[in-house]
């Protein structure tokens, strides 16, 4: 299979789109392209972990976790009330978890000699869990109580939601030195397997401590950097422009309410599109540039760079923290654009493996790649149940609309998009292993 | 002080779930060594294996039950097993001539495998949950109980009961049973010796003339045969989610490393350590402590270590204490 | 000759490490190939085996062209190789070794696992240790044993004494002349160059890929050239 041209792939994942509008509905459109934006972003993150410096980061649930949580963090005003009742006490409990981490840190540095260094440093974790919980636990009960309906947490900074995708980045990029400092050196598939399970571990912490993130209870009503549906449709300007617009014939109040819908679209498209194209251009520069060779240098011989005297694992931590910054990121965007945050619904299926499908589909080692991946499999994940939904009634055209084969078979529908993703996958690396727009090859 | 009170106790909510949650744990952590030690890739594809080979259980136990068939006291899935396990096998079969010859012949990277074992993952996950739908299935019959508590209490004159369930005591059995041929087999029998000799020196192997598709072929046999055992007695024992037998995957992977990766015996050990560490770690021992004290109290505090929350995050930090202090795992080396 | 291969011509990729280099060995005969590093000498053995790439060449065993044969099938007709890595399974035990060694025979090999004991006393005690856990000396003594379970009819051994101590060195050349007594052809990739040729019947000098001397072990040794040059005088 011959090589498709960046362009003319992007072209064709317009066309799609501009049908789906078409045959659909514009809203149904949008809603696939910004998702399929934000999709982009994250698989970008992902390659740049893999694609440049070929290391596998099965953690991704875990900072898109983090980016979500940053948004709540940020954003959503302080719960004044339970800061009063038990911030001291968080506070004070988090600095006893930094200084025992420290005591730790510095154990195993100064002493680092000495006979029973681990055991005495294991003795310490095994004291502090039940010590932090003894501190923690009078005021966590207290802020719970607060509200529990609609708080029982602390709250955030009430500042712009925007901020948050920045701050997202940044606790990503401290959780991802964390995790590379401990799980760079090992090899790949247990590098795999234990981001896996970090980020099993970030989830579950997110999940339940309720004082931080209300846990399953999930946060909703989130702030926007774009306008609210309601207040559009009230608004004269934007009534007066929709009735511009339809010269054709009148404007009912149901058109103003979907366009008001689509107009809501339109401006997280052009948030996310700055974005994209914000980190399109660092990252192809970032990539074409002498330290970019070098990244990957370092990933087709590892022996041979360090032979050249290159800190090997220093520059592999810089780019797992690169990468993991701009998973955050994107994980923040994501909860933005829902306007709520459900740590329950962090899976692996759908915020790791997905996201992987979505680079090596695309092309690994290729930004434009990664985009294109992010948007052609983002749509498939979507439109996979109508087109599944189409093929089936195809195929048993000549069952009765009642057969219970057939009706099974609809019943199923919304899980034919992992037999396509698996089925894709599987074609893709067996004939295609670059991705449909490969590596472009550094040439001299 | 009331000592037999507190063993009871410890034994009810510790030790049998302990055993119960380690057997079943062994026998997929024996299951992904064995495919690591001898194809060499951690199956991500393990968990959907289990499901598949559970959900043709369940398909022959509701078939034998159309047909009027059962098994007594004893769960009828434990008639259906068999066949499940040979759709097992042949699926298994199926993706490594599909699939998995193809990256083996190349001599691709693990990370390969790695990737091919997610799609597989994806389809075997659509597959039982387009053939079986997504929900909680129940397929348990037969006795519940072998001790219930009441009966135990009223017998024993003691305040606590004990309660040990049918599928308790068959997944002790069957994984006893199971184990104990195939450590027989690999240890005793010259199949199994060359298996063990192919997954420690592979070009020697080849050179004392030993088969590499025989011993492939006989691989996924064995592992085919215990996720299918695994997933059943899994779900006979909860019940039957699809969606979880991902997430089941991760604790066995857990299980795997830390009995040392490509060691059937430490695999077994490791599901038993995990398992006696998730339970024993978030069980709240207030009860206990107070049989054992010698005098009353009125404390609200459950001394609980963590809280049952976290019970998936302790096997997770487990492995990973284990990956950076002793990656070859806590039993060093050696099968039996 | 049993054993011999003509003209061999091959190596990894483009460039061929070994050119038109013979090779002959009978039973009950001790055969060394030596040379400097990089010679080529490990290739040619591979080369003999079937794992190298040949240009041309051919390998005769018993009057018949095996050349076309692939590794697997060359052992099976009794050809038997000693790697000098790797060459024991490091976690089945010595016994379990043996075992393995006589893996494509089917008759009973309780027989020749005792012959294996007898010629090797210092692995009888340890026949239930794994193998891994042994010494350097008595690793490489199951090694070769392995190799004779299946009753080869010739022995290939690529730098047997590799990284041991003189004494063990001794041990294993000791037990290669007891082989040699069964007769076995044994040919040997050597880098104790003077040590070989005592116990050799004959030696073959490979210098960069180019068979450059032959003879018997004593007229090597006693030419003083290749005293000079390649036995350190």
């Amino acid at each position: 299979m011959n090589n498709i041209d960046t362009k003319t792939s992007f072209t064709i994942m317009g066309f799609l789109i501009l049908i789906v509008g078409i045959l659909q509905s514009w809203g149904v459109a949008f809603s696939i392209l910004n998702l399929c934006l934000i999709s982009a972003v994250m698989s970008m993150g992902v390659n740049i972990q893999w694609g440049f410096a070929g290391l596998i980061n099965f953690g991704v649930m875990g900072f898109l976790a983090i980016g979500g949580l940053a948004t709540i963090l940020v954003s959503v005003p302080p719960v004044l009330e339970s800061w009063s009742v038990g911030g001291l006490g968080i506070i004070f409990s988090l600095l006893f978890l930094i200084f025992i981490i420290f005591l730790c840190l510095f154990i195993n540095k100064r002493y680092s000699n000495a006979k029973y260094k681990y055991q005495i440093i294991f003795l310490i974790v095994v004291l502090t869990i039940p010590a932090i919980k003894l501190i923690s636990g009078p005021s966590i009960k207290l802020i719970e109580s607060i509200n529990p309906a609609a708080q029982g947490y602390l709250g955030g900074l009430g500042l712009p939601i925007i901020f948050s995708w920045f701050i997202g980045g940044i606790m990503s990029a401290a959780i991802a030195f964390v995790i590379g400092k401990i799980c760079l050196g090992l090899r790949s598939d247990y590098l795999a397997i234990s981001t896996l399970l970090i980020s099993g571990i970030i989830v579950s912490v997110i999940k339940h401590e309720e004082w931080l993130s209300r846990g399953v209870k999930n946060v909703i009503g989130l702030k926007r950097p774009a306008p609210y549906e309601v207040n559009l449709q009230n608004s004269e300007w934007f009534v007066k422009m929709i009735e511009t617009i339809r010269f054709w014939g009148p404007t009912t109040k149901d058109i103003i309410i979907s366009s008001s819908g689509i107009f809501v679209k339109l401006c997280f498209t052009v948030i996310f599109s700055i974005t994209l194209l914000i980190l399109l251009y660092l990252s192809e520069r970032a990539i074409n540039s002498p330290w970019g060779r070098m990244m990957r240098a370092i990933r087709d011989n590892e022996t041979a760079a360090k032979a050249m005297g290159k800190n090997i694992v220093k520059q592999q931590l810089n780019i797992f923290m690169i990468g993991s910054a701009i998973i955050g990121f994107a994980g923040a965007m994501l909860v933005t654009y829902d306007g709520l945050f459900t740590p329950s619904s962090y899976q692996p299926l759908r915020y790791t493996f997905l996201i992987w499908v979505m680079v090596l589909l695309g092309g690994s080692g290729n930004n434009y790649g990664s985009i294109l991946g992010g948007f052609v499999v983002w749509f498939i994940w979507i439109e996979s149940a109508p087109i599944a939904l189409f093929i089936i009634n195809f195929c048993t055209f000549f069952l009765e609309y009642n057969n219970p084969i057939k009706l099974h078979l609809i019943e199923s529908v919304p899980y034919f998009r992992y037999l396509m993703m698996g089925v894709g996958l599987l074609l893709v690396m067996r004939y295609k292993p670059e991705g449909l727009l490969p590596e472009k090859k550094i040439s001299f | 002080m009331d000592f037999i009170n507190a063993i009871i106790l410890l034994s009810n909510f510790v030790l049998v779930p302990s055993i119960t949650y380690g057997s079943q744990l062994a026998l997929g952590a024996i299951g992904v060594t064995l495919i690591y030690g001898v194809l060499r890739f951690a199956n991500f594809a393990y968990g959907d294996l289990m499901a598949f080979g559970t959900m043709c259980v369940i398909l022959f136990t509701w078939l034998f039950k159309s047909w009027g068939i059962n098994f007594g006291i004893l769960p009828t899935a434990l008639l259906a097993l068999p066949f499940g396990v040979i759709l097992t096998i042949g699926v298994s079969l199926f993706f490594d001539k599909t699939v998995f010859k193809y990256y083996r012949n190349k001599k691709s990277s693990p990370v390969t495998f790695i990737v091919v074992s997610l799609g597989i993952m994806f389809v075997l996950n659509a597959v039982v949950r387009i053939i079986i739908g997504p929900n909680d299935i129940v397929f348990m019959d037969g006795s519940r109980f072998i001790i219930n508590a009441v009966d135990f209490k009223e017998t024993t004159g003691l305040l606590e009961g004990l309660t040990i369930k049918t599928t308790q005591v068959i997944t002790l059995i069957t994984t006893s049973v199971t184990c104990f041929i195939l450590f027989n087999f690999l240890n005793k029998t010259k199949t199994g010796k060359s298996m063990r000799a192919y997954s420690n020196n592979e070009d020697l192997a080849l050179l004392s003339g030993i088969d590499p598709n025989k011993i492939i072929l006989i691989t996924w046999i064995i592992v085919s045969i215990l996720a299918t055992i695994a997933g059943t007695l899994y779900g006979l024992d909860k019940s039957f989610k699809p969606f979880t037998y991902f997430n089941n995957l991760l604790p066995i992977f857990a299980a795997t490393i830390v009995g040392g990766i490509g060691n059937p015996l430490g695999a077994f050990y490791g599901g038993f350590v995990i398992a006696f560490s998730e339970i024993a770690l978030t069980y709240a021992y207030k009860k206990f402590i107070f049989y054992l004290l010698p005098f009353s109290s009125d404390s609200t505090n459950l001394i609980q270590y963590i809280s049952t929350d976290y019970k998936f995050a302790i096997s997770f930090a487990i492995l990973v204490v284990v990956l950076i202090f002793r990656p070859q795992g806590i039993f060093k080396g050696k099968v039996i | 000759m049993y054993f011999s291969a003509h003209n061999l011509t091959g190596g990894y990729g483009e460039v061929n490490v070994i050119e038109n280099c013979n090779f002959k060995v009978n039973r009950g005969e001790i055969v060394s190939i030596l040379g400097p590093n990089g010679a080529g000498k490990s290739s040619a053995m591979k080369a003999m085996l079937g794992m190298l790439n040949l240009d041309s060449g051919t390998v005769t065993l018993d009057g018949a062209d095996i050349s076309n044969f692939n590794t697997q099938d060359r052992i099976k007709l009794g050809i038997s190789f000693v790697p000098q890595v790797n060459n024991i399974f490091s976690e089945l035990t010595v016994k379990e070794n043996l075992e393995m060694g006589a893996f494509t025979s089917s008759d009973s090999i309780e027989g020749k696992i005792e012959e294996m004991y007898d010629l090797f006393p210092a692995i009888k005690e340890k026949k239930h240790q794994f193998a891994g856990e042994l010494s350097g000396g008595q690793r490489q003594q199951v090694a070769i044993a392995r190799a004779l379970m299946n009753n080869p009819s010739i022995l290939m051994l690529d730098e047997p004494t590799a990284g041991v101590s003189p004494v063990v060195m001794q041990e294993i050349f000791e037990h290669i002349i007891r082989i040699k007594e069964k007769n076995i052809a044994i040919l040997m990739v050597e880098q104790n160059a003077s040590q070989a040729l005592k116990i050799s019947d004959r030696g073959y000098i490979l210098v960069t890929g180019k068979n450059a001397y032959q003879g018997t072990g004593n007229d090597l040794l006693s030419n003083p050239e290749i005293r000079k040059t390649f036995l350190g005088g």
